[in-house]
């Protein structure tokens, strides 16, 4: 039975990798950039929410969702201001830009809340649902990430689908000449990414706050490479992919932590990113490009 | 060897490789006058060490990055196997080698041997991918080697070395003595580091990349970053070269690192994380990826620069961010133009 428990609360930590790999792996398919200051924006979102709550009194959701307006804001103007004029340059350019852009939020943050931590409140209590004479416990904040991150998947998967802007994204991840000869507004589809992917990192943020409760201007850095490790795994640039490499990096480290050493576990996490690697050098659910000569 | 090869460049080449030595130089004698002038402050003068060691980690890294075109995102993690290692070494031979230089050189020596043995084994894997894959793996075996490092322990007694991971269990006799503290560390290091010995590191590491460039093995890295495909067409091997590259920047980062860590009392593993790395990777982009000098410069310039924001207090690392951000959009140049403009009102009506 701690075996089960020790799977639910890595699906848990593997949700969460999961909400913000999602916000990686569609940056990298349509923008072809690794966006370094994802893992802030969550953080960001984090402090509006707790702000929110806590400072004035909001209902939790209403927080998560003011959160989610700022940080979609806060990934449009960093877009627009950072990355747009960067297009057409070099790719290592534009990741030292990202990097930058990091370091501006982290610090910014630090100079808005100062480096004290904040005791994060849950946004739904510290309840537990209790199975099997109490032998299982789920948390009520586990519950909600795990269903927060299977209502995310159902609805991104049918907005890339089914709607027209998802289209203009998949034609744009494709071949981005192509798609804005067939009309489509290159720009504004990936202005459109990152806000989706912005306001995601706000919701992961409201609930890795939750389930880890200390919020400082670095609490989204690690949790921003862990998930970025977790994209990669999945294959980056597919969305079922950063599902995939969410759910089993968090399932990977919540054992590592458990019956190998807590001390090692991100040691545990990297060792079997490599190996999956080497064996499918694409990730999971990634394409293999074939090379032309 | 050296200067024959050099001197039968195509003379711009050469030109450049005696400028950067010429500049080096220059700037060592006019830092070596400042500061026995009593010109530089007591905190600039504690600087030149690192900053010697970020300028041979630019150096080493521009090898993989600009040289041989693979985004490296874990070089930190060489660092810091060279820094273990050559301390370790040092506090072994303290007895056996009173001469601080000497023992400086040698515990160099074996921090190179080390990181390059370590960036051998990381090459076997790593250098199977490609492009992104390749860096998240680089970047892995950094936070790997951060995670060994930190549950580390290393001890001498009577009976020899000893070691241990995750607890210390090294369980040394009495008169003993614990080296490496896991996530302690190492403390209490004698800082024999010098200016002038990171000034001969420099131009040793310069010397070496320089030739490499300007061999066989140079021209074939560069075909490599330019056309792999048509690379291996015409025979090359392109593992073999990679790994030479892979495993001298590893071995040059190694001595970087052993020399940085001597000019601090203690040092842990955490020093060497994914930031580190990153900043010197920010170092070469921003130098001019394959432009040794670029890197040099931007080195000793980002490294001073936070110390000179130092008046701006609390808001000196969002400048310093800032000054990283516009730095990057003001040196892809056609697109800073296009940005400006935007905001200059005369500029829009004349681009109508």
């Amino acid at each position: 039975m701690t075996f089960l428990n020790f799977f639910i609360s890595g699906i848990s930590l593997g949700s969460i990798y999961a909400i913000i790999a999602l916000g990686y792996t569609m940056v990298y398919g349509i923008a072809k950039m690794l966006n370094f200051a994802h893992g802030d924006v969550i953080m960001v979102g984090a402090y509006v929410c707790f702000y929110a709550t806590s400072r004035y009194g909001l209902n939790p959701f209403l927080g998560i969702v003011i959160a989610m307006i700022i940080c979609t804001l806060l990934g449009i103007i960093v877009e627009r201001l950072a990355y747009k004029p960067l297009r057409q340059a070099p790719s290592l350019a534009v990741l030292i830009t990202a990097i930058g852009m990091s370091y501006f939020l982290q610090n910014t943050a630090l100079l808005l809340w100062s480096s004290n931590p904040k005791v994060f409140p849950s946004i739904i209590g510290r309840g537990a649902f209790k199975l099997f004479d109490g032998e299982l416990s789920i948390s009520h904040i586990t519950a909600l990430t795990i269903g927060a991150c299977l209502v995310i998947m159902a609805v991104l998967t049918l907005f890339i689908s089914k709607t027209k802007m998802g289209k203009a994204m998949r034609a744009c991840s494709e071949d981005k000449g192509a798609a804005q000869l067939m009309g489509i507004n290159v720009n504004a589809t990936i202005s459109m990414t990152f806000a989706i992917g912005s306001g995601l990192a706000a919701v992961a943020g409201a609930l890795l706050c939750s389930a880890y409760p200390t919020l400082m201007p670095t609490t989204g850095s690690l949790p921003g490479i862990k998930a970025f490790t977790a994209a990669v795994f999945g294959g980056i640039g597919s969305i079922p992919g950063a599902f995939l490499g969410g759910l089993m990096l968090g399932v990977i480290e919540i054992f590592a932590k458990a019956y190998i050493s807590s001390q090692l576990s991100d040691a545990v996490v990297f060792g079997v990113l490599i190996v999956v690697l080497l064996v499918k050098p694409a990730g999971l659910l990634g394409k293999m490009t074939q090379e032309k000569v | 060897m050296t200067m024959r090869r050099l001197i039968n460049l195509k003379r711009v080449e050469a030109r450049r490789i005696y400028l950067t030595y010429a500049i080096v130089i220059a700037a060592y004698i006019i830092c070596q006058v400042m500061s026995s002038t009593k010109f530089l402050s007591s905190s600039m003068r504690g600087m030149l060490v690192p900053i010697c060691a970020y300028m041979v980690m630019a150096v080493s890294l521009n090898l993989v990055v600009g040289i041989l075109g693979e985004l490296s995102l874990g070089h930190a993690g060489f660092m810091s196997v060279g820094a273990f290692s050559g301390v370790a070494a040092a506090v072994l031979m303290q007895s056996v080698i009173p001469f601080a230089p000497v023992r400086l050189a040698i515990a160099m020596i074996i921090a190179a041997v080390f990181a390059a043995a370590a960036g051998f084994i990381i090459g076997i894997p790593v250098l199977r991918l490609k492009g992104d894959y390749l860096a998240i793996v680089t970047l892995a075996f950094g936070e790997i080697i951060k995670s060994i490092l930190n549950n580390f322990y290393f001890g001498i007694d009577s009976q020899g070395l000893q070691f241990s991971m995750l607890t210390d269990t090294t369980r040394l006799l009495p008169g003993g003595k614990l080296i490496i503290k896991g996530p302690m560390g190492i403390g209490g290091i004698q800082k024999i580091a010098t200016f002038p010995a990171g000034f001969i590191l420099l131009m040793i590491s310069l010397m070496i990349v320089f030739n490499l460039v300007n061999s066989r093995s140079g021209r074939a890295f560069m075909a490599i970053r330019d056309d792999r495909i048509a690379a291996e067409s015409i025979g090359l091997d392109i593992t073999k070269y990679k790994m030479t590259a892979f495993v001298m920047s590893a071995a040059l980062a190694g001595a970087a690192g052993a020399l940085f860590a001597m000019n601090y009392s203690t040092i842990v593993a955490n020093k060497f994380d994914f930031n580190t790395s990153i900043l010197i990777l920010v170092f070469v982009v921003l130098g001019g990826q394959g432009n040794m000098l670029g890197g040099i410069i931007a080195a000793a310039v980002l490294t001073i620069l936070p110390e000179k924001l130092r008046s701006f207090s609390e808001y000196r690392m969002l400048l310093y961010a800032i000054v990283l951000i516009v730095m990057m959009l003001a040196t892809n140049n056609a697109e800073i133009k296009e940005f400006i403009s935007r905001f200059n009102p005369f500029r829009h009506k004349e681009a109508e």
